[in-house]
């Protein structure tokens, strides 16, 4: 009974959190939502990346390095350019969104063309 | 109006400051080029020592053939018959920069040799690298400090004895790199801009093409971001410094050829990768705390602790697993020579004895970063007031520098930023605070003998009150950046209206020190004093002990200076006398010049990386003549050239070398033991020397015809008399011995044409040459 009354407290907890994520997230900015969307988009590329090579096996490694190594990195830079980006930050209000999305441009600039010269 | 004439006097001073730093900057580039010219002036711009030859030879191949020719370069004039793949080997950033360097002056038609840009390389990037310290402290402490330990480092005989003109080794721009990287990661960590973050993997690529030390880098900074996580450090501006840093910098780690795969897939890199992992996690937890309630917080945290640990536990096991099934753990020799100083000496002994892999002594410390070693522990405690993000950073630097340092002697190179930096903070730290004293107390000194008018009464009880309350912020705002302004008599009519204001605020401001005046005005001296110890000794380490170019010795004597030239003497006579295509043995540490100067193939080079071809060629050494003229006929080689010091008293030639032969040698072939050459586990090579010892090719080539220099064969290094004096060559010939007996050379005997007698077969002849493993079945041995 005990272990009932716990595993359904722990469920109804469970359904409660995940409420107050989602009207929490849905709060967010709209510019916001968009980055997180391609950050998801980012990794989830990756995944299916390592699942094909899982499947198919590595052979022209540096492809694969590359391959996943590009969508982990613009992942990263986008997160980077949310938290510029983000009106609550208090360290980032006198960055311009601009100059953001500048310095977010250059680096994958930068990474693209390692990217392109790597994948040989 | 007041105001306004306050500002523009302020932005005077500024602008003056900036100035004065400016200059004071590139007297420091100069100074640090200048003291590295020592070597050129005493001898000559030559390339020193053994490595940088190598280098050398490679950067003359980039100039001549290219780009493209050099990134696929297969060197077949080395480790015969291996050969060796250049492209696919090499740290390419010392000679790439050089290239470049030589080829932008030439297109601008300065014509300098490619040897002189090799030269000189070293000294421009000394400069770069004191520019890149003053950057870095800045982003640390402040201008002043910054200005000191760039001057500091122009000077610390450490990194001058690396980075001297002719030194052209890898750590000559490895240095700069490291400096400016570790400065623009701390730039993007104080700054938390993106562009700051791509420079930084920028310049890491380049300290990756540069040195294998990038190591040091890839792991220091992630135990700084789990520092920075562990103490409650964590801000998204460390999310900005870490992450794109990992990412791009394993991408461009990964395309230097060196490198390669490596990259993601040894343990030097698996650090990088663990916190990359526990970063993202913790940026995921204070975003979802930063949206949470409190309560809900919690409840999130107990469902996701009991789910996340099992994943975790999954995660880590099959981690542990991939590289426990590996004999090293994934790291490489070196690395782990590092990590546990014993284990070079038990299982790798070609990296034991090396020289510089050595652990250093203590007077060594002080020889190398003389005063700095005790300004240190200052530095550390002013770190810690206040502590920052960078100055967390720059302790740990110093402590883990410092371990490192005591493992072996060639990392006190790295050590040396470390101890300027926190030397350059205490050394800053402290004259701020006597110059604040003195300045706090000089106007009371000096209008006293006025009378009280009522300006200078008011100043006197302002100041009187600087002294009582002893925390005042105007007297913080004068002496910011360090810089001595004098005090103009509006200021002090400000700060009289803001003495009340202040008092008021002092309650939370931080008391500032403030110490008597005759002590200020003696401890300032002081420091001056040390500073010029330091500078004494610097300058007397540059051109005494480090400018030594080892390929050209000197000796003072009473009938004045002699130059001992005979190792150049040697690698020219090789390269008018012997046809193009002869091959040279000789022991693995002149492989590169011989290489280099004499254009002759080599057997072994310093490079080291085949044991068992060293290994061939130390059991060839330690054998009898007929056996060694067996292993190396079977080689290919023609002339054999060993290094003898015994007429001169030159202390690193072969003989004091033959151990490390007969141990390497011994760790491949069983049949050399180290005990048959020691007489009472003593090292001899008199009268009381083994039989082995004195049969030994090593022995035999060294001593031959030397009783004829002074009739007895004494031996200046060993201080004795040789054991066997009278004896004949069989199987060699020598063909050339230098002026000073330095170098001998020796050419294979060709075996006789014709068999005289019957081909007598004795028992132990042919069980030596069974255990060799060379003697082709039905062939005769025509020496039997």
């Amino acid at each position: 009974m005990a272990k009932l009354s716990s595993s359904s407290s722990t469920t109804s907890d469970a359904k409660a959190l995940f409420q107050t994520l989602r009207s929490a997230y849905s709060a967010t900015p709209i510019n916001l939502k968009i980055i997180d969307l391609y950050v998801i988009f980012a990794i989830l590329t990756a995944l299916i990346q390592v699942v094909y090579m899982a499947l198919v096996g590595s052979f022209p490694f540096n492809s694969f390095l590359s391959g996943v190594l590009s969508c982990v990195g613009t992942a990263v830079l986008a997160v980077c350019l949310r938290i510029q980006v983000n009106k609550e930050n208090k360290e980032f209000k006198d960055l311009p969104p601009e100059r953001a999305f500048a310095d977010f441009v250059l680096c994958n600039l930068v990474l693209h063309l390692v990217i392109m010269n790597f994948l040989g | 109006m007041e105001d306004l004439e306050i500002e523009k006097g302020s932005k005077l001073r500024f602008a003056f400051g900036n100035v004065l730093s400016l200059f004071i900057l590139l007297l420091i580039g100069v100074l640090a080029f200048s003291i590295r010219l020592f070597s050129v002036i005493k001898y000559e711009s030559v390339i020193h020592e053994f490595d940088p030859y190598f280098n050398y030879r490679v950067t003359q191949f980039l100039t001549k053939n290219g780009i493209y020719d050099f990134w696929n370069w297969f060197d077949d004039r080395t480790w015969y018959p291996l050969g060796r793949v250049i492209g696919g080997t090499v740290y390419p950033g010392l000679t790439l920069t050089a290239g470049t360097l030589w080829w932008i002056l030439n297109s601008l038609n300065i014509p300098l040799s490619v040897e002189t840009v090799c030269v000189f390389t070293a000294p421009i990037f000394s400069a770069f690298a004191a520019w890149a310290t003053y950057l870095l402290t800045k982003e640390v402490k402040g201008t002043g400090a910054g200005l000191t330990a760039a001057v500091l480092l122009a000077m610390v005989p450490s990194y001058i004895s690396r980075s001297v003109a002719g030194s052209y080794d890898n750590e000559a721009v490895a240095i700069f790199a490291l400096i400016f990287t570790f400065y623009l990661y701390l730039k993007t960590l104080n700054t938390g801009s993106l562009f700051y973050a791509t420079l930084n993997a920028l310049s890491y690529f380049y300290m990756v093409c540069s040195w294998g030390g990038y190591t040091f880098i890839i792991n220091l900074i992630p135990m700084h971001a789990l520092l920075c996580i562990v103490t409650g450090r964590y801000s998204s501006r460390l999310y900005i410094a870490y992450a794109p840093l990992i990412v791009l910098g394993t991408l461009l780690a990964s395309l230097v050829p060196v490198v390669g795969f490596n990259a993601v897939m040894t343990s030097e890199h698996f650090a990088s990768f663990l916190v990359f992992i526990i970063i993202h996690v913790v940026a995921l937890v204070y975003y979802i705390k930063g949206i949470l309630t409190p309560k809900m917080f919690k409840v999130a945290v107990t469902l996701v602790v009991s789910v996340g640990m099992i994943v975790c536990f999954a995660m880590v096991a099959v981690l542990v697993a991939l590289v426990a099934s590996s004999p090293t753990k994934g790291w490489s020799g070196r690395s782990l020579s590092l990590l546990d100083p014993t284990y070079a000496s038990k299982y790798i002994p070609i990296i034991a004895s090396v020289s510089e892999h050595q652990p250093p002594t203590w007077p060594s410390y002080f020889m190398d970063i003389n005063v700095l070693a005790f300004l240190v522990p200052a530095g550390i405690i002013a770190c810690f007031l206040p502590l920052s993000d960078a100055s967390s950073f720059v302790v740990l630097y110093i402590v883990t520098s410092v371990y490192f340092s005591g493992v072996m002697v060639r990392l006190m190179l790295v050590l040396a930023p470390a101890a300027c930096i926190l030397s350059g903070i205490a050394l800053s730290e402290a004259f701020d605070v006597f110059t604040r004293s003195i300045k706090c107390q000089l106007p009371d000194l000096l209008s006293d003998p006025q009378p009280a008018a009522g300006d200078t009464a008011s100043e006197n009880s302002a100041v009187q009150n600087d002294i009582v309350k002893v925390d005042k912020h105007s007297t913080a705002q004068k002496s910011d950046e360090g810089l001595k302004e004098r005090p103009s008599k509006k200021n002090r009519k400000k700060e009289k209206e803001h003495v009340e204001k202040v008092s008021v605020k002092a309650r939370k401001e931080k008391r500032l020190l403030v110490l008597p005046l005759e002590t200020s005005v003696i401890a300032i001296l002081l420091l001056v004093l040390l500073g010029a110890f330091y500078v004494v000794h610097c300058v007397w380490a540059a051109a005494e002990a480090y400018s030594a170019p080892s390929i050209v010795l000197t000796s003072h004597s009473h009938d004045g200076l002699h130059v001992f030239d005979d190792f150049r003497e040697a690698y020219a006579w090789l390269s008018h006398n012997t046809e193009v295509d002869d091959k040279v043995a000789s022991w693995w540490d002149y492989g590169y010049q011989t290489t280099a100067m004499a254009n002759r193939t080599v057997i072994v080079d310093n490079n080291t990386w085949n044991n068992t071809h060293i290994a061939t060629v130390g059991t060839a050494m330690s054998s009898p003549e007929k056996a060694a003229w067996d292993i190396f006929d079977s080689l290919d080689v023609k002339y054999v050239l060993v290094v003898f010091g015994g007429l001169v008293g030159y202390p690193s030639d072969d003989i004091n070398k033959f151990l490390w032969m007969v141990r390497i040698g011994g760790g491949v072939f069983p049949h050399i033991k180290e005990p048959d050459y020691l007489r009472d586990g003593q090292y001899r090579i008199d009268s009381q020397a083994t039989p082995t010892m004195l049969n030994c090719l090593m022995y035999k080539l060294s001593y031959y015809r030397f009783v004829e220099t002074d009739g007895k064969g004494f031996d200046r290094v060993r201080r004795t008399e040789i054991g066997k004096k009278h004896f004949k060559l069989t199987h060699f010939e020598e063909v050339f011995t230098t002026h000073h007996w330095m170098v001998r050379i020796y050419k294979l005997k060709s075996p006789k044409n014709r068999i005289r007698g019957k081909t007598k077969k004795s028992k132990l002849k042919t069980s030596t040459a069974a255990k060799l493993k060379k003697v082709d079945q039905g062939k005769k041995n025509p020496w039997h």
